[in-house]
């Protein structure tokens, strides 16, 4: 039995963000885009979310994913990191991403 | 038509109409199915594959009680096969051990449980089941165990309103991701039972500010959806996410359907699958493009820049109140019926009607 959660989880740093079980990317061919299918929602992220997502593998911390998309979009980390954070830890609270 | 016709994305299933509960707020109609008309296996199977063909992502297995069919696992694993989504939806009694693990198996992804009270006494009043609340703790646990995500789903009236922070306590308890506070809608068992099941104004009031400093204090660890009470509204709900635009409905013989509730609607025909197959009653369907879109609407519907918001509302509730199907839903501030809407509740709380007409086959 896991332990129920009491805390809101924070993006850090060091966390490996991977996408939470039973939260699915798969591609639609009916509507040829991207969906994430969830418990009982599905979302269509946009290209820039997708590439953030696709990095969520639990390989990776978040330094790396913020190397890993500065080089990407060729965009100094500083510019970058406000919004990846935010989008993680939106993510997050929405139990789409686990940190 | 002029409306462009989307895939859909939802689908609810509506395996069977049996259930080991009785709950008077039932949103089955009150005239159910007997096994013997539900589909077989089969008929799930080419279904499922027509609405994958389609575009449909995601399926909600519901009932009555889809654990009662036999079938369940094997129809998961064609959804599974075919990518959708699945989402049980269960009363979370009488599942016999080892099966939650079954499905589990073959392919679900997430489950959600009803709960009628958040304590003992409720729970067993109001599903007229014994012990329900103890069996439905257990299946909750099995979830979790499994590793699956879990809602809990609390349908609201007066015999459980002010059981909210109770509720809330109770999905933390069972690490839920999400609570569904869903204030009843009154349509089907709910709509015969509305004098016994309507809460007052003040408990309503106190309901949405315990539900709001809940939502903020959880707010990365719980996610609990509010459906609120229509009655006491002043603006309709998109029911259904607009008639016929991305979800439908499939009752247990088949038959295809745009809501829960849309057999109330007089004149209305319905398609059944296997006498056409699903991507014509989408397109086709009269009963379907009946409300589809905004070309039927009149005012203040028309005119209304909420139009694309709330699609007009809930076509049953405007059948049930205004006595039009067409009609603005009198949810809504700007419908000349609005009023209706609070002498029902007048009529609910003055009256004496306490007992319940238990959902029976």
């Amino acid at each position: 039995m896991m332990t129920p959660q009491r805390q809101r989880i924070l993006v850090s740093p060091g966390a490996m963000p991977r996408l939470k079980p039973h939260v699915r990317l798969q591609y639609d061919k009916v509507r040829q885009a991207w969906a994430l299918l969830s418990p009982e929602k599905v979302f269509w992220p946009d290209e820039v979310s997708l590439d953030i997502l696709r990095l969520c593998d639990g390989t990776q911390s978040v330094n790396q994913i913020l190397k890993e998309l500065s080089m990407q979009y060729d965009a100094p980390i500083e510019e970058i990191i406000a919004d990846v954070e935010t989008f993680l830890q939106d993510w997050s609270d929405r139990s789409l991403v686990a940190l | 038509m002029s409306e462009t016709i989307l895939p859909p994305i939802g689908m609810l299933a509506e395996l069977t109409h049996r259930c080991p509960l009785q709950c008077a707020y039932c949103s089955n109609p009150v005239e159910l199915l007997k096994a013997n008309r539900e589909m077989a296996t089969e008929d799930w199977l080419s279904l499922f594959d027509q609405a994958a063909d389609l575009g449909v992502l995601q399926i909600h297995l519901s009932g009555g009680e889809p654990t009662l069919r036999p079938d369940l696992a094997i129809l998961i694993r064609r959804l599974r096969d075919r990518g959708i989504y699945t989402n049980l939806i269960t009363a979370g009694v009488g599942i016999r051990e080892g099966r939650m693990e079954d499905l589990v198996e073959a392919g679900l992804d997430h489950v959600q449980i009803s709960f009628q009270g958040a304590v003992a006494a409720t729970t067993q009043k109001i599903g007229n089941y014994r012990d329900a609340h103890v069996k439905k703790i257990e299946t909750a646990k099995k979830v979790r165990a499994a590793g699956l995500p879990l809602t809990i789903n609390a349908p609201i009236h007066r015999h459980n309103i002010d059981e909210i922070p109770a509720f809330i306590e109770l999905a933390l308890e069972l690490d839920a991701e999400r609570l569904e506070i869903a204030n009843v809608q009154y349509a089907g068992w709910a709509l015969l039972n509305r004098n016994a099941l309507m809460p007052d104004r003040a408990a309503v009031e106190r309901q949405v500010h315990v539900v709001r400093e809940a939502q903020e204090r959880l707010h990365g660890i719980l996610a609990i959806d509010f459906v609120t009470p229509d009655y006491f509204a002043i603006y309709p709900k998109p029911c259904m996410g607009g008639w016929a635009r991305d979800a439908f409905m499939v009752a247990p013989d088949g038959t295809v359907l745009p809501c829960h509730a849309a057999g109330t609607i007089p004149g209305l025909v319905f398609d059944r699958f296997g006498e056409k197959s699903l991507a014509e009653i989408w397109r086709d369907s009269p009963a379907f493009n009946a409300f589809r879109g905004t070309d039927w609407m009149a005012d203040p519907c028309r005119t209304c820049d909420r139009k694309e918001m709330d699609w007009g509302g809930c076509r049953c509730q405007a059948m049930a109140i205004a006595g039009n199907a067409a009609a603005t839903d009198p949810a809504c501030i700007k419908s000349p019926l609005h009023a209706r809407m609070a002498a029902l509740i007048e009529d609910a709380t003055r009256s004496s009607q306490d007992g319940f007409h238990y959902r029976r086959i």
